[in-house]
């Protein structure tokens, strides 16, 4: 420091004939510091929009699409991941709702079938029913016949025995069917 | 023992150049730091992107910030339109913030210090807006002398002020970034001065008790730092504010 201070006294001594005033109000090196600005700060203002600043921009810029661009890509996979998940999700209900649709189908499938087959059965037992009945009726009627005949042939006999004479047959059958009625 | 804390403002010619007229052009120490602060400035915008990369290194983070830092400052003072001036500014802001810094490097010299420098640099500004103000409104740049809404029997006193104001522009403008800069050094170098002072005067004593300045040297450099920057800032925001003037006229 004090060697610094040192020079600087002797400098002042030596730029004591310079003027000896106050450096920045002598008017003397005014032009050289001008022209040495205006050189300056051309050069300065050409670099800075020739050169600098178009290229800070470019370069801004291309960051700014990078970014861009790759915020896309992201929106883009994202979207494909849920029309992904939408198409799987469709996908299971619908295979779902075809289950379900096999099921009822088999089970009313099975449901008519079963409901066939009894109907069936009820018609066979229901002819063989009638079969049976009307045998019955035939093997009834039948029998009424011929207790008819015997009722007929015996109260012919009978009468006969009773009088000695042997009733007319239509007689005796009339009166047999009007007893068999009343 | 003398200290002369006005030596570091003296203009040196290292070699002369030429003549205009009477006047002798020299290439002097101002002339050989301006260069300095072009190709410092030269090197930080075109060596740190040349690689450009998509994640910025220190020195093109540097730039980077430094070009946003000036476009957002013009974007909110002068509006999209004062984009236009963007290399202006940015050339403005950058060659007085690194001329600035470079000169609290102790030995240097500080290109600001000179009031011809930024009375050059204020005009500069004072006829861009004053040219461009006037070929893009026409007569209409002079509504600037006349706010709306202002009673008419005081209108003659405001816009008075107004003209005034307008032309005191370049004088604040300047003398405010020449005055920060010459009384900024001024004090670190009678600070510094102190404890090499106290150091021979006092001997061992003077050493314990330029303790006291040397902390001081140092919080002032700290300080001239801030100021390098914010009256880089200063300047350029000021600029701005001008020119939003030619671009808009009308309060």
């Amino acid at each position: 420091m004090a060697e610094k201070s040192h020079g600087t006294g002797a400098h002042t001594e030596a730029d004591g004939g310079h003027g000896g005033g106050f450096p920045p109000f002598e008017s003397s090196t005014f032009a050289s510091q001008l022209v040495s600005l205006a050189i300056a700060f051309v050069a300065l203002y050409v670099i800075v929009s020739r050169f600098a600043l178009p290229r800070v921009e470019s370069v801004i810029d291309a960051r700014q699409n990078a970014i861009e661009g790759d915020l896309a890509a992201a929106q883009k996979l994202k979207d494909e991941s849920d029309a992904a998940l939408k198409a799987y999700e469709t996908e299971l209900a619908s295979a779902r709702s075809r289950a379900q649709a096999i099921g009822n189908e088999t089970r009313e499938k099975l449901n008519a079938a079963s409901e066939a087959e009894r109907k069936k059965l009820e018609d066979q037992l229901a002819i063989r029913l009638a079969a049976a009945e009307k045998q019955i009726a035939a093997t009834r009627e039948t029998a009424m016949k011929n207790v008819r005949g015997i009722a007929a042939d015996a109260a012919g006999a009978i009468v006969q025995r009773l009088t000695g004479v042997l009733p007319d047959g239509k007689t005796v059958s009339k009166a047999v069917d009007a007893t068999l009625k009343g | 023992m003398k200290i002369d804390p006005i030596h570091q403002f003296n203009i040196e010619p290292l070699f002369t150049i030429g003549h205009i007229g009477k006047h002798t052009i020299a290439f002097t120490n101002s002339s050989l730091y301006m260069f300095i602060t072009v190709a410092v400035i030269s090197l930080l915008m075109i060596g740190g992107m040349a690689r450009g990369q998509l994640i910025p290194g220190r020195l093109q983070s540097i730039a980077e910030i430094s070009y946003e830092f000036v476009a957002s400052t013009i974007r909110s003072t002068a509006g999209s339109e004062g984009m236009k001036f963007f290399p202006l500014i940015f050339s403005l802001f950058m060659f007085i913030c690194v001329s600035n810094l470079i000169g609290i490097i102790p030995y240097t010299f500080t290109v600001s210090s000179h009031i011809i420098v930024t009375v050059a640099l204020a005009l500069l500004v004072f006829f861009t807006v004053l040219v461009y103000g006037i070929y893009k409104n026409g007569l209409k740049f002079f509504k600037i002398f006349v706010p709306t809404g202002v009673p008419m029997y005081i209108l003659p006193l405001v816009m008075f002020i107004e003209i005034l104001s307008f032309f005191l522009r370049p004088v604040s403008h300047s003398v405010r970034l020449f005055a920060n800069m010459l009384a900024g050094h001024i004090a670190l170098k009678v600070f510094a001065g102190f404890v090499a002072m106290l150091g021979v005067a006092l001997g061992a004593l003077g050493w314990a008790g330029g303790m006291l300045p040397l902390a001081l040297t140092v919080a002032l450099t700290a300080l001239e730092l801030l100021v390098a920057f914010l009256q880089a800032y200063v300047f350029a925001i000021l600029t701005c504010i001008y020119l939003n003037d030619a671009i808009h006229p009308g309060h």
